[in-house]
């Protein structure tokens, strides 16, 4: 298998065409962009939370690269309907994985899916592609716990 | 078996050539250019990258270097090295002659009326930056109108928007025609008795224009204005006359003609770069030095404060020495059919969009395009490993990315020592890539 093989398989392609959890959210509670200021990609990123620091809904709206797309859709259904403290350990999981050098660190079994990113890390600059959905979520999380309504619920989540 | 007396490939072999190689394509390059030879000068081009020949076409972000250039760092360094202009040793004097007669060797290939109107930057971008802070903060006022194209490099953009913030002067766009070329009948119009500088690309890195400097200065000079031309694109590629673009300014890097990183050219005319103050200040900027006060060099060296970068200066003559044996115009004619061959083959892949002029008299060897449904990075990626360089994103230009309405292109650059071959392998490359991609432009 050739590296590019390896890089394009085929979950990764298949998120690629058809992007889970793609649009906006009218009534989000939190909407957050994310920048890649190597190649200019973007995306927006809507999140519904309710009151119990649940994450109800989650869209993007990206226009980017097959890695990039892919791993924002996979990054979708994985935290979709987990709690926010939760999504905060599968951020961090992800990015250990996509960042650690060396030993490699198994996945939690929902996150099953994101064992196809693995390959990118062949590819160093493509590792930001990967992460820029992460990045911008954490952001987004970030933002909807400093929200008024929301931060006596979302603080014991840190 | 290898053995150790076996000799290492050198500069005489060749990789061998891939079946599809006809002799056909051969007699197709037609330029008087002998490829061949040109290849054995540069050492990188026999490199190989997983087993497969590298197809260098990123020329328009920076140029390979022949031999004789990069020898002659290695000579500087073990024979003549020395600061200038300041020693009274040998080594000194040698040092400074070459420097300093790199200065005329430039002001030949750009056909400049004197050396001192040659000043050494780092490049392009610094070139361009001397004259916003030095020429522009003296001479910008409010109101006043910068006319540039929506093609600029960031380089030719971003220092003009700090200057038209800071003196509350305009930026004013010129329109493109469909092609990508400027539109001279609303230029007339756009560059009006407000305008203090017009600033424009000779050659756009993206969509490969040429630009008509020499009209457009002629409209600018009508109305008083004073003409930059970025040149980082045109100068490598284009046979260049700075008296016959009718131009004030023409900024250009040396590491895009097949010299090292780290030198850019500002060329200016005298009057004006008298009248300017300098940009940096410090050491050999300065004809006396007083505590409380200084008087500065003449020109050149009044812009050139601190050590120079004496070697990559002095390299920079031999890449010079290159393009003048080989001839600008011929560097040109093959440039032109390898370009108007790429423009032909890509056109075969359906659903491809190239951007640009499509005629090969009015572009340079830059060739933009993307691929249905597969974003520029994939594509960068994928022909990576079979061994092709490419670039691919906004190429620094996202305002143009914008009026495209892409977020990215890839794009192929030619030089000197590109052939027809290996645009026969990026073809190849691009099928395979829509194949892992699964995608529609090769059925």
């Amino acid at each position: 298998m050739s590296l590019v093989d390896d890089l394009y398989r085929e979950t990764i392609l298949d998120h690629y065409h058809n992007p889970r959890n793609h649009g906006c959210i009218e009534n989000a509670t939190t909407s957050v962009e994310g920048v890649n200021p190597l190649c200019g990609d973007e995306l927006t990123l809507y999140l519904k939370v309710n009151e119990a620091g649940l994450i109800e809904d989650i869209k993007m709206n990206a226009h980017g690269c097959s890695i990039n797309t892919a791993s924002g859709s996979m990054m979708s259904e994985a935290i979709l309907g987990q709690t926010v403290e939760r999504a905060k350990e599968i951020i961090e999981s992800f990015k250990n994985m996509m960042l650690t050098k060396g030993e490699e660190l198994p996945l939690d079994e929902e996150m099953e899916d994101l064992e196809a990113l693995r390959g990118v890390k062949k590819y160093p600059v493509r590792i930001k592609c990967a992460l820029l959905p992460w990045n911008t979520l954490l952001e987004g999380l970030e933002t909807a716990e400093a929200k008024p309504g929301l931060s006596s619920t979302l603080s014991d989540s840190k | 078996m290898q053995t150790l007396n076996q000799p290492l490939k050198t500069a005489e072999t060749e990789p061998d050539l891939p079946h599809s190689y006809s002799e056909e394509r051969e007699t197709a390059t037609m330029s008087s250019l002998d490829i061949d030879k040109i290849r054995r000068d540069f050492p990188i081009l026999r490199r190989e990258i997983d087993g497969k020949r590298l197809v260098y076409l990123d020329n328009a972000a920076t140029s390979q270097k022949p031999l004789s250039m990069i020898n002659c760092l290695n000579e500087y360094y073990q024979r003549y090295n020395a600061n200038v202009h300041r020693g009274i040793h040998t080594l000194s004097e040698e040092a400074t002659a070459l420097y300093e007669g790199t200065r005329e060797t430039v002001r030949r290939f750009i056909d400049a009326r004197e050396s001192c109107e040659i000043i050494f930057t780092r490049g392009t971008t610094e070139a361009i930056n001397l004259v916003a802070y030095s020429w522009g903060r003296q001479n910008v006022l409010p109101g006043d109108e910068i006319v540039l194209s929506p093609m600029e490099h960031h380089s030719n953009l971003v220092p003009w928007q700090v200057l038209a913030q800071e003196r509350e002067a305009k930026l004013v766009f010129l329109d493109l025609t469909e092609d990508g070329e400027i539109n001279m009948e609303t230029a007339a119009k756009l560059i009006g008795p407000r305008t203090k500088l017009l600033t424009i690309t000779q050659m756009s890195n993206v969509l490969g224009t040429i630009t008509p400097v020499q009209e457009l200065a002629r409209l600018a000079h009508k109305q008083g204005a004073v003409v930059l031309v970025d040149g980082a694109q045109g100068v490598p590629h284009l046979e260049t006359s700075v008296q016959s673009m009718e131009v004030d300014f023409l900024a250009f890097s040396m590491h895009k003609m097949l010299g090292p990183t780290g030198v850019g050219v500002l060329w200016g005319k005298k009057e004006i770069l008298n009248a300017m103050p300098p940009f940096m200040y410090g050491g050999d900027m300065i004809s006396s030095v007083a505590r409380e006060r200084s008087r500065y060099n003449e020109l050149p060296w009044k812009f050139e404060a601190g050590t120079p970068n004496i070697a990559d200066v002095i390299a920079s003559g031999k890449a010079i020495d290159y393009l003048t044996t080989l001839g600008m115009e011929t560097v040109r004619e093959h440039e032109m059919e390898i370009t108007r061959y790429a423009l032909s083959r890509l056109k075969e892949l359906k659903g491809i969009t190239i951007y640009g002029p499509k005629d090969a008299t009015k572009r340079g060897g830059v060739v933009s395009f993307n691929m249905p449904d597969i974003h520029p990075h994939d594509l960068g990626q994928i022909l990576s490993d079979a061994g092709i360089a490419i670039r691919a994103g906004h190429h620094c230009c996202q305002p143009l990315m914008k009026d495209l309405k892409v977020m990215g292109t890839a794009r192929a650059s030619f030089y000197i020592y590109n052939t027809f071959e290996e645009v026969d392998m990026l073809m190849a490359a691009l099928r395979e890539a829509d194949k892992v991609m699964g995608n529609v432009a090769c059925r």
